[in-house]
């Protein structure tokens, strides 16, 4: 081979490598860039309309979002899901994050089990946690109640946060707690006045994580939840399944803005965290 | 302070989230598995008819006093409002058994208190032939057994010949193994798909440059903590008919108008939205183990004279396969057990077997073969859990 070919070889590769990622990367986002200018379609289709095309200006609207406002069934849905998220939540985080502190602990025994145990929500599937929810729950008589709902998703939620505090508190310098015992703070004052604020961001963004969990499901609402209990992604399904319409879209793209949002509030937590410990 | 005190104390702190997960999960999990093998209902509805079955050597037909027991059982049945949820049961054993079941008690009771009967076997056999069938017993005594393995050979395939011996099914009613094989193939092309396109993706936010790596980072992390229902929609949107993809084919002349791509409701529409959906979970453990690889590695190598394919392949990829591992199982253990996405835009050849276990829980109600499913599904993901323990580690899971 010559070195001429060689090269042509080379920059032939790595125009597929550029060209294939840049593919790779419009079929991450092509769908969030598709719905977001479609929910301000003003006709009532899935797709760009020569108007939208143009910019005319009478092509666009925001009446899938006057109807969001106007329907008070997604207003009941944002409360039904901000009521059980923020239980849930913060069920998950307290829990979750005094779990953490036990297995960041060297001495804690059985350490890999306990860690296996508690993630396991995590990793089994949303269908199997709800048929399960569903019969245990039924017999409890909380099928069917807010409250059913907020522990089932608080088990779904607690695993973010055990891992995100976990992963905080390895790099938590630990002779800052001698130092406040020396001074003389008991173990709870030492927690809350030492420990606490500097791994304050993990527990934020694990509670985050467990928030956008709850906000998020519906397979167990689908199954163990009333009519009281719809939520917004449970009447984004109905919406896909029975009547699709592009209000849709409109809820869509909030939700797009606020993942965004808690995506940039958590990368800012996390630089604030590995600012704290080294 | 005592030497066993520090373990105790981190332990402790555990315990009430152990405690939490123990009555909120795991003890659902075990109703599940209980509702597998065990259903009282029939044995409840119907107790003395199950007492005298027990006696019956299953040839023929049992004894008068059989039949009177389950006549009187059956009329008490529907006066208590039990007698569907028995009919049903029954039904699932020998098809066709609960009419016969429900008609008994309002036909026998028409006439019950002026003229009651002289041979309960002639009365019911009067009413329905099947009354004189030894396999209707035999379905009969079936029901009543609160334990069962029914639904576990239900779902495997497999049913109890007429002879006791267990054989499988004929191939037409082959459902569910089928079905868990399709969920193992989709499964495996979705993680395959996903290390495909997740390789470059991961390789390129890596080595990129801080500027770009940031921003391409962005790109991923978007998707990722978009909601699940909303990149679906967004599928839909993109995929159907009517709809985007279809649209820019069509102005470009490259697919006739009336020739558009079914690309949604069918296999294809799991494939692509699948992919999507679990494409951040095989990119983000690839790019932590790809971002601890020095540039100087390839530098080396390219100096001592390997083609960059050489250098990739000998160096490189060696390097990564922790994170290929981890990526791979994290995806292929989601995959396996993937519902909505499936539901909303599979159609009828892109449900996998989450499908079905929904199916059974809300529409055909069938909820002990549910159970037996999401059992073997549970199997299955724990296995596939050990394993990422084993190979992965679960401590060193980390999110985005």
């Amino acid at each position: 081979m010559t070195t001429a070919t060689t090269f042509a070889g080379r920059r032939l590769g790595r125009y597929a490598y550029v060209g294939f990622c840049a593919c790779a990367f419009v079929f991450l986002v092509a769908p969030i860039l598709v719905i977001v200018p479609l929910s301000f379609n003003a006709e009532p289709y899935f797709t760009f309309t020569e108007g939208m095309l143009r910019l005319d200006a009478d092509a666009w609207s925001l009446r899938w979002y006057r109807s969001i406002v106007e329907d008070e069934q997604w207003g009941r849905a944002l409360v039904n899901s901000m009521i059980i998220g923020v239980a849930a939540t913060v069920l998950a985080t307290t829990l979750g994050t005094v779990a953490a502190l036990g297995l960041a602990n060297a001495a804690m025994p059985a350490r890999r089990l306990a860690m296996g145990i508690l993630i396991s929500p995590m990793i089994t599937p949303v269908i199997i946690v709800a048929v399960g929810v569903f019969f245990f729950y039924s017999k409890l008589g909380l099928a069917q109640t807010h409250l059913g709902l907020i522990l089932a998703h608080a088990a779904l939620g607690a695993p973010f946060v055990v891992i995100t505090v976990t992963a905080t508190l390895a790099g938590f310098d630990q002779t800052l707690m001698r130092a406040a015992a020396s001074l003389g703070a008991g173990p709870l004052t030492r927690f809350r006045r030492v420990q606490l604020p500097l791994i304050a961001p993990g527990v934020f963004s694990g509670g985050l994580f467990a928030f956008a969990a709850s906000f998020d499901e519906v397979v167990v609402v689908l199954l163990m939840g009333g009519l009281e209990q719809r939520t917004i992604p449970r009447q984004m399904w109905s919406g896909i399944r029975e009547q699709i319409s592009p209000t849709i879209l409109a809820v869509a793209t909030l939700l797009i803005i606020f993942a965004v949002l808690v995506l940039f509030t958590v990368e800012w937590l996390r630089r604030r965290s590995s600012e704290v410990s080294p | 302070m005592a030497a066993g005190s520090p373990r105790i104390r981190a332990a402790g702190l555990t315990i009430p989230l152990i405690a939490f997960i123990g009555v909120t999960f795991i003890a659902p999990l075990g109703t599940l598995l209980t509702r597998s093998v065990y259903d009282a209902e029939v044995a409840e509805i119907l107790p003395e008819t199950r007492a005298v079955l027990a006696d019956w050597d299953g040839r023929g037909t049992p004894s008068e006093a059989t039949y009177a027991t389950i006549g009187m059982e059956l009329l008490r049945a529907r006066d208590e409002r039990t007698l569907g949820r028995a009919a049903t049961r029954i039904n699932r054993i020998q098809s066709g058994l609960r009419s016969v079941v429900v008609k008994t008690p309002r036909r026998l009771g028409r006439d019950l208190d002026t003229d009651p009967p002289s041979s309960w076997r002639e009365a019911l056999v009067a009413i329905d032939d099947a009354w004189a069938e030894t396999a209707t017993w035999r379905a009969i005594r079936e029901a009543g057994q609160p334990f069962t393995a029914r639904h576990f050979l239900n779902a495997a395939d497999l049913e109890t010949r007429p002879d006791g011996s267990i054989g499988a099914m004929p191939e037409t009613r082959r459902i569910y193994v089928p079905l868990y094989l399709r969920t193992l193939w989709v499964s495996l092309g979705v993680t395959a798909l996903c290390l495909v396109i997740g390789y470059p993706i991961a390789h390129a936010i890596a080595h990129a440059g801080s500027r770009w790596s940031t921003t391409l980072l962005v790109l991923v992390l978007v998707p990722f903590w978009t909601s699940l229902l909303v990149r679906t929609t967004a599928w839909i949107v993109l995929l159907q008919n009517q709809g985007v993809v279809n649209d820019i084919l069509v102005a470009l002349g490259i697919v006739a108008d009336n020739e558009r791509i079914a690309m949604i409701y069918n296999m294809t529409g799991t494939f692509v939205a699948m992919t999507h959906v679990l494409l951040p979970f095989m990119v983000l453990p690839l790019y932590s183990v790809m971002r601890s690889i020095p540039a100087r590695h390839m530098d080396a190598a390219a100096s001592l004279g390997a083609t960059p394919m050489q250098a990739f392949r000998r160096v490189y990829w060696p390097q990564t396969l922790p994170g290929v591992g981890a990526g791979s199982l994290l995806v292929f253990i989601l995959a396996i057990g993937y519902y909505i996405t499936p539901a909303l835009v599979g159609g009828q050849s892109g449900q996998l077997i989450s499908n079905m276990i929904a199916y059974h829980m809300q529409t055909s109600l069938n909820w002990g073969l549910a159970a037996a499913l999401a059992a073997i599904l549970l199997l299955a993901v724990i296995g596939l859990y050990v394993l990422y323990d084993r190979v992965v580690g679960i401590d060193r899971m980390r999110l985005g």
